[in-house]
């Protein structure tokens, strides 16, 4: 992968793995149980500047290229808690992307200066009960008011949102409905009408807290409109995209690392005499999924270097993450399967991992989604 | 070929399923919560004969074949994997005696198991640390010393172990002869020595109990060898090969569950202006999890048949058993899917039937012992 990466990168790389190593994987036990990690995490990781690695450096960010936030999401991915990945690549590759691209200086300075240094914990509002897949449907309503907004509604499955200090909010301004009625708002999260109604409990991704949102008639100021009015679906369709890039490769090297997990346990296992991985039922569907692993992570890093080029490689982008996302899920799945009655006990990583993984295919765009997305791309819309 | 069902067994399944519906449904998701064993439903479920289902009509039991098993099982894991695991396992672990016993260990102990109003449990020891597929290399000893035994060693992962009245152990009188030197024993529960190690946490499968047994100079009498010495292993395997159908019935109930949860969910829930059930990839997707769960318990139902009818069925047996598991996991998982984000959300019940779902893959002999058990026959 020389082609993708200089010394520069893999020195990143390096000290993100200490990272991850040291003050990560040796809490993701105590995190998956207890549904959260401690908030100081996020300054932790952006004093060292890993939450601006390629935001400009006049904002604090390392002025850094896309791969280099490529390698974040494969090393927060190499983890048995995918939850951390979740919540620092929702910082990231999610919220704060749209300020960049969108914001006004005095908006940047306010959000996506502190972001970067891990001061600001950052969440995306989009899904809402009735609008999971069918983003368009979004019925959280901003009515014009003297010197703003005043915004009635809900959102759900909130990442960071127990947490978070504001909000990249997409909501509707126009009720004649459509997409073309919706924008997006910064949100302060103490903002009065702003309530956090509940902790949500998950499956999996359980060290990330995921949070049920309500707005009472709350007031956001004129200048905290992100972007133009009326553009917020197109813009928000458009942050989807380093969305689903960052989780693909996150999901990816996740894969990589629990099937190490799953062969060095094969490696030292003994039954009927002889080390399982000695077992061609076990061997061949290894080699499937290493195979796998490959073909999918050259996918991730060709998209990338379209995406780091300016391109706009939608499709690409909707094949990595629907197959990387499988790929979790698949790889996970067997790597349960060859630990056996030790890989479904609590006390052992992979069972963590596998249900972590389960959510790849649903978050960021289904599987179904993801497969829509391509097919309008091919040109074969009815 | 007759596929109806009797009206008898059309009865059975009404009534299981009712049971299974009011009694353990409304339990299940604390249960699971908790990790909690319910002795409660226990009760209720040995009231209607349903937690001894392997034991002849001569010792209490209800006298009913292997085919009406498989419908008791799958209706019952309908309404919870963890519980029903417990009550399976228990069936099977008393398996050995009614196999190979002696006339006085069934009047003993079957009794028990079948006593309506105080049924005892019962649990199957035999897998080791070291000895899990490969359960031929177990390592607990009995030595024999005047007329009795003295057992030493650990299980682990056993299922019912802490709740159980009594257990049907595995041990070696021999380790030179390896398979051959297994033994079966019936033990009670506070013979001095016994005792719980670990209890296990587990990711599914929470309304039962899974933990260590320890033996410490376990004496046990003569007369509690099951069958003859030696004769253990084959036991053993006899137990497990008449309850793979069972096992795959537990695959069928909770594929069942998540089925029917998925469908109602896609017709109800609107996106894009209509039901997403609307959606071919979805309606599909239902399609093939309809005909997945038919096939399996078809499998599951036929190889029951076979043995009920003297047959021949250790193909037909392994079948049913990985072919009905993995569709467990199949339905399971793409039931979440349909369920989307909703589907990961503890409040609803399709998550837990996933993690439920995995375990079914690995136990009573992994997937992969069931195709190698298979490839041997062909």
């Amino acid at each position: 992968m020389k082609v993708f990466f200089n010394e520069e990168h893999d020195m990143l790389r390096e000290n993100l793995r200490k990272f991850v190593q040291n003050e990560v994987e040796p809490h993701a036990e105590e995190w998956d149980e207890r549904e959260g990690f401690p908030r100081q995490l996020f300054k932790k990781l952006g004093d060292l500047g890993y939450l601006g690695l390629s935001y400009p450096e006049e904002y604090g960010g390392g002025g850094g290229d896309y791969f280099t936030v490529v390698i974040l999401a494969e090393e927060l991915g190499r983890c048995s808690t995918q939850g951390i990945a979740a919540a620092m690549l929702m910082q990231v590759g999610c919220a704060t992307p749209p300020v960049l691209a969108f914001g006004t200086e005095e908006q940047k300075q306010k959000y996506l200066v502190p972001a970067i240094k891990g001061e600001k914990i950052a969440c995306l509002g989009i899904t809402e009960p009735n609008a999971g897949s069918d983003v368009a449907n979004v019925s959280t309503y901003a009515e014009k008011v003297p010197g703003g907004w005043k915004v009635n509604g809900n959102k759900i499955f909130i990442t960071n949102g127990v947490e978070a200090d504001f909000m990249t909010l997409l909501a509707r301004t126009d009720k004649t409905g459509g997409p073309k009625g919706i924008s997006l708002f910064l949100v302060d999260t103490d903002s009065p009408g702003f309530s956090v109604s509940r902790k949500l409990h998950k499956a999996g991704l359980r060290s990330s807290d995921t949070a049920e949102i309500f707005f009472e008639d709350m007031f956001v100021p004129d200048e905290n409109l992100l972007g133009e009015e009326g553009k917020g679906f197109r813009n928000i369709m458009w942050e989807l995209q380093g969305e689903r890039l960052v989780a693909a490769a996150s999901y990816v090297a996740q894969s990589e690392y629990v099937l190490e997990t799953a062969i060095n346990y094969a490696k030292e296992r003994v039954q009927f005499g002889k080390p399982i991985i000695q077992n061609q039922a076990i061997t061949h569907r290894v080699a499937d999924l290493a195979a796998r692993i490959e073909s999918v992570k050259c996918l991730v890093y060709c998209t990338a270097w379209k995406f780091d080029q300016k391109q706009y490689p939608v499709k690409e982008i909707s094949m990595a993450k629907l197959l990387a996302a499988q790929l979790a899920f698949d790889v996970t799945d067997e790597a349960i399967q060859i630990m056996g009655g030790h890989g479904y006990m609590m006390e052992y990583p992979m069972q963590r991992a596998f249900r972590d993984a389960r959510l790849s295919r649903i978050v960021g765009g289904t599987d179904e989604i993801q497969r829509e997305v391509i097919i309008t791309t091919l040109g074969l819309r009815a | 070929m007759d596929f109806s069902l009797s009206e008898e067994q059309v009865a059975l399944k009404k009534t299981v399923h009712e049971f299974a519906e009011k009694e353990i449904r409304p339990l299940a998701p604390e249960l699971d919560e908790k990790s909690e064993f319910s002795w409660d439903i226990v009760r209720k479920a040995a009231k209607l004969g349903l937690t001894c289902a392997s034991v002849p009509e001569d010792y209490g039991g209800p006298g009913l074949a292997l085919l009406d098993g498989t419908i008791i099982y799958e209706e019952l894991a309908w309404g919870c994997v963890g519980v029903t695991g417990g009550i399976l396992l228990n069936s099977i672990a008393i398996l050995p005696v009614i196999i190979s016993g002696s006339d006085e260990q069934k009047a003993k102990y079957l009794t028990r198991l079948t006593d309506a109003e105080n049924p005892r449990i019962c649990a199957f020891g035999l897998t080791e640390p070291g000895a899990g597929s490969d359960a031929a290399s177990i390592q607990t000893t009995a030595t024999r010393t005047d007329g009795h035994y003295i057992l030493n060693g650990q299980k682990c992962f056993i299922t019912n172990a802490g709740i159980a009245d009594l257990y049907t152990i595995f041990a070696t009188v021999d380790r030179s002869e390896g398979v051959k030197g297994i033994t079966g024993f019936v033990v009670e529960a506070d013979t001095p020595g016994l005792s719980i190690g670990k209890i296990e946490h587990k990711m599914g499968l929470r309304a039962s109990q899974t933990a260590e047994l320890i033996l410490d100079d376990v004496r046990v009498e003569a007369e509690n060898v099951i069958g003859r010495e030696k004769q253990g292993f084959s036991t053993a395997m006899q137990a497990l090969d008449c309850s793979r159908p069972f096992v795959g019935a537990l695959g069928v109930g909770v594929a069942r569950a998540s089925f029917e949860a998925a469908l109602s969910y896609a017709k109800e829930r609107v996106q894009f202006g209509k039901p997403i059930f609307k959606q071919q990839a979805i309606s599909f997707m239902l399609a093939d999890m309809a005909t997945e769960i038919d096939m399996a318990r078809l499998l599951c139902q036929r190889a029951a048949w076979m043995l009920d009818n003297g047959l021949e069925a250790s193909r037909e047996s392994s079948m049913s058993k990985y072919v009905a598991t993995d569709t467990a996991m199949r339905v399971c998982t793409n039931a979440v899917q349909i369920h989307g984000g909703y589907g990961y959300m503890k409040e609803y019940p399709v998550e837990k039937w996933f993690r439920d779902a995995k375990i079914l893959q690995i136990i009573e002999g992994t997937n992969q012992i069931q195709r190698l058990v298979l490839a041997g026959k062909l």
